[in-house]
């Protein structure tokens, strides 16, 4: 289990709770207990979901709220709130409401977490469960004709479907046309250079100046949850965490996968294979911040200029040595469950001295970076004091990541929860004050460097590590089938936050309900309260520095 | 009008002269077999139709057209390593106004599938498409997922197919030479599937589900039926 008392207890919030002083303080709202792996579980009735959140916000400290899991019993539905502390991730609880069947209807939690919002229209929308009280329940990944809900058991995949292509009508007209002021409905994408893939931004304009932006998501909504849920856990479901962020932060998905799995299935990784994989990480979450600069100065600075390219030249040098570890450029599929597929390329000190150079000559390209961008006039008129995101805002809406971090929020779970060989060397976590787009592209410039630095001290272990103690692989059953019923949710810190993986299992070889945490989705949530009363250039600014990407944000 | 030299108008020796002439001063580079082909004549007689594919295979814009995955790799071709611009291909055009050719850079899913289409048609004739990645094959490792459109062809017509998932940038400079090649030649892409249309939800044949919607769409709606069904 994953309580542990913390270090030091400043605050009654931070302290922590057995789970039966959490239930004692629940009293009468817990109907029964549902404990997962990693969390304590309480069910409680569909009706006093707000209560039981509000209770554990406000007097245990579980301040945030990761992900809103909904999936289909045979006898029931059930919505899972997953709460955790800011302060400290370990410290987690589940709260499980079931619903009926025929009538699955169950508060919504959106009055107590922001980002609840989004969560609950998703399970709404794949998961076919209502939610009482919502703002807005609507379809969110679907196109909002679509017939039936995918997730759930009657759906009959074959049925044929109809998309429809709208003209968008000013949602403000109404409120807003007067002799005075006069609106105008803007629509940004869904292709649009400026959105980094395919979203859509129904963006009302009073004047130059934003009133209201609504992103528009679904538009690269292929099904990964489904494919996760046919596949089995030993090889099938690793090829696709590589698609969700594909902005080369495969091993880092990777990782949330390998890591929710091996947890569920109680596999130890060989400590050889950790720093292996700490390595191969921190390298694709270099070449996921080089993509992030690179972009966030073409939206910002324009077209295809002299910083996309130096960026992505720098990326195109990690991964070269990507490919050399994985064999593969973009999509990796080299963790296995127990490690990882192979060992480093031989010779190895052609490796290691490859990776040397990368990282001898990475402080004098950041420095350019910081003479062509950040200490630019023009770029910093146009970052500095603009999308801000205020830090108990960030945190209401579930945002982690450079996100959160750019906002003093200082959540890192490579520190606060540790996995891999994090723990055992010397770097430290990233915040800026700043809460604007300036300090989000800060943050993930000074984590380049942080990231150079574990790579280098993972050079260092690797090279002297005994040649007979090199075991990349631990012994893993040929078919994994992990308790009946066994539920876990476990998260690790992926390029753009905290990227978590709910899984259960039925006792077969297949994930019965497999979940995907996305930090992009609660991220890109957040784009409305940065947006509304800015410019229309200052809202593009903004969601590159959000850093978002289309194939996590919409799965 | 006096001269020594004598006016000669039918010796070769001339012909080859002025040409060499001409070519004098140039590196070796410049000197490609269409300056042969002009040799001592500045003019060449060709077919109007073939001279003008020379020319639209030799400068093609491209569709700046981010979807998914393929996308990275796509960016990396326009990029300081690959350079698609080499050949005569390289410039990403935002407006579909602009372009000549659309590179489809991932996987096709319901709700995107009637705005790809607007776009295609949005740009002017004569129009290429190079479908790159197996999603735009077949749906590729998403082919079974219940929103995904089984191949980009079931939308718009693909002039060349570049495997991988996602291929390498140096796959999709040789697609996209290939189909330089092709347009240079004249050659046009059969269609082979018969892909979904975009069409106004009252010429929707009147079936179960047109009846289920009737209230919730227009009737001059644009709308894009699937038959999950029959696809592939």
């Amino acid at each position: 289990m994953s309580l542990e008392a913390p270090d030091t207890p400043d605050t009654d919030a931070a302290d922590e709770h057995t789970p039966d002083e959490l239930a004692a303080l629940l009293g009468d709202l817990v109907v029964d207990r549902d404990d997962h792996l990693n969390a304590p579980g309480f069910v409680i009735r569909p009706d006093t979901v707000q209560e039981t959140l509000s209770v554990l916000k406000e007097q245990a400290g579980y301040d945030h709220l990761s992900v809103v899991t909904a999936q289909e019993y045979e006898n029931r539905y059930e919505s899972i709130y997953h709460l955790k502390k800011f302060d400290d991730p370990t410290q987690e609880v589940s709260v499980v409401v079931p619903a009926d069947t025929d009538d699955p209807v169950s508060e919504s939690a959106e009055p107590v977490f922001r980002t609840a919002d989004w969560h609950e229209r998703e399970a709404y929308d794949l998961m076919g469960i209502e939610y009482d009280d919502h703002p807005d329940l609507r379809r969110i990944l679907l196109p909002e004709t679509w017939q039936g809900h995918p997730l759930s058991m009657d759906y009959d995949k074959d049925r044929p479907q109809i998309a429809t292509l709208p003209e968008h009508a000013n949602p403000l007209e109404d409120h807003h046309k007067d002799a005075k002021s006069d609106t105008m409905f803007l629509n940004i994408g869904p292709h649009h250079p400026a959105t980094h893939g395919v979203l859509h931004l129904k963006t009302t304009l009073d004047g130059e100046q934003v009133v209201d932006v609504e992103p528009d998501i679904g538009y690269l909504h292929r099904c990964e949850e489904q494919m996760a849920q046919n596949g089995t856990y030993r090889h099938q479901i690793m090829p696709y965490p590589d698609r969700w962020d594909y902005i080369s932060a495969g091993l880092l998905n990777e990782w949330a996968y390998a890591r929710a799995a091996e947890d569920l299935a109680d596999i130890e990784v060989p400590e050889y294979a950790q720093v292996i994989r700490t390595m191969g990480a921190e390298m694709c979450r270099i070449a996921a911040h080089m993509l992030a600069l690179a972009t966030f100065a073409l939206d910002v600075n324009g077209d295809f200029t002299a910083t996309f390219m130096y960026a992505i030249n720098d990326r195109e040098r990690v991964q070269n040595l990507l490919e050399d570890l994985t064999g593969q450029r973009l999509m990796f599929n080299y963790f296995r469950l127990g490690g990882v597929v192979w060992d480093l390329p031989k010779p190895r000190e052609e490796f290691f001295s490859k990776t040397r150079d990368f990282l001898d000559q990475l402080p004098g390209s950041i420095e350019e970076y910081h003479n062509l961008v950040t200490a630019n006039e023009i770029f910093q008129m146009r970052t500095i004091d603009t999308g801000i995101l205020p830090p108990d805002v960030a945190k209401d809406y579930g945002a982690t990541g450079p996100v959160a971090r750019g906002s003093g929020v200082d959540y890192d779970l490579r520190r606060d929860d540790p996995y891999g060989y994090y723990d055992e060397l010397d770097w430290d976590v990233v915040t800026e004050a700043g809460c604007d787009n300036y300090s989000r592209l800060l943050v993930r410039m000074r984590e380049v460097e942080e990231s150079a630095k574990i790579i280098g001290q993972c050079v260092d272990l690797l090279e002297d590590w005994p040649e007979d103690e090199r075991t990349i692989q631990a012994n893993v059953p040929r078919t994994l089938r992990p308790d009946d019923d066994a539920e876990i949710y476990r998260a690790v810190e992926a390029a753009k936050g905290e990227l978590g993986i709910y899984m259960r299992a039925d006792g077969t070889d297949k994930p019965a309900r497999f979940k995907i945490r996305s930090p992009c989705f609660s991220n890109l949530q957040t784009l409305p309260e940065m947006a509304n009363g800015e410019y229309i250039p200052d809202v593009i600014a903004a969601l590159g520095s959000l850093d978002i990407v289309l194939g996590e944000v919409d799965r | 009008m006096s001269s020594e030299q004598p006016f000669i108008t039918d010796e070769s020796s001339v012909v080859t002269e002025t040409r060499d002439s001409r070519m004098e001063g140039q590196g070796a580079r410049f000197n490609s077999r269409l300056r042969e082909a002009f040799g001592s004549s500045p003019f060449i007689l060709t077919k109007f139709d073939k001279f003008l594919n020379w020319c639209r295979g030799s400068s093609m814009f491209m569709l700046q057209f981010g979807i998914a995955c393929c996308s990275i790799e796509m960016m990396h071709t326009y990029a300081v390593k690959h350079d698609l611009d080499r050949f005569g291909s390289g410039v990403p055009r935002a407006s579909p106004r602009q372009a000549d050719v659309m590179i489809v850079p991932g996987t096709i899913v319901s709700k995107f599938a009637p705005r790809m289409k607007r776009v295609y048609d949005q740009m002017p004739e004569p129009k290429f498409v190079v479908g790159m990645g197996s999603c735009t094959i077949s749906g590729g490792p998403f082919q079974e997922g219940y929103n995904v459109i089984k191949g980009a062809e079931e939308v718009i017509p693909i002039d060349i197919h570049v495997p991988g998932c996602p291929p390498r940038p140096e796959a999709l400079v040789y697609g996209v030479v290939k189909l330089q090649e092709r347009v240079a030649n004249g050659e046009a892409a059969p269609v082979t599937v018969k892909p979904y249309e975009l069409e106004e939800f009252s010429d929707l044949e009147r079936d179960e589900l047109v009846e289920t919607l009737a209230d919730e769409i227009e009737d001059d709606e644009l709308v894009m039926r699937y038959n999950f069904a029959d696809s592939p």
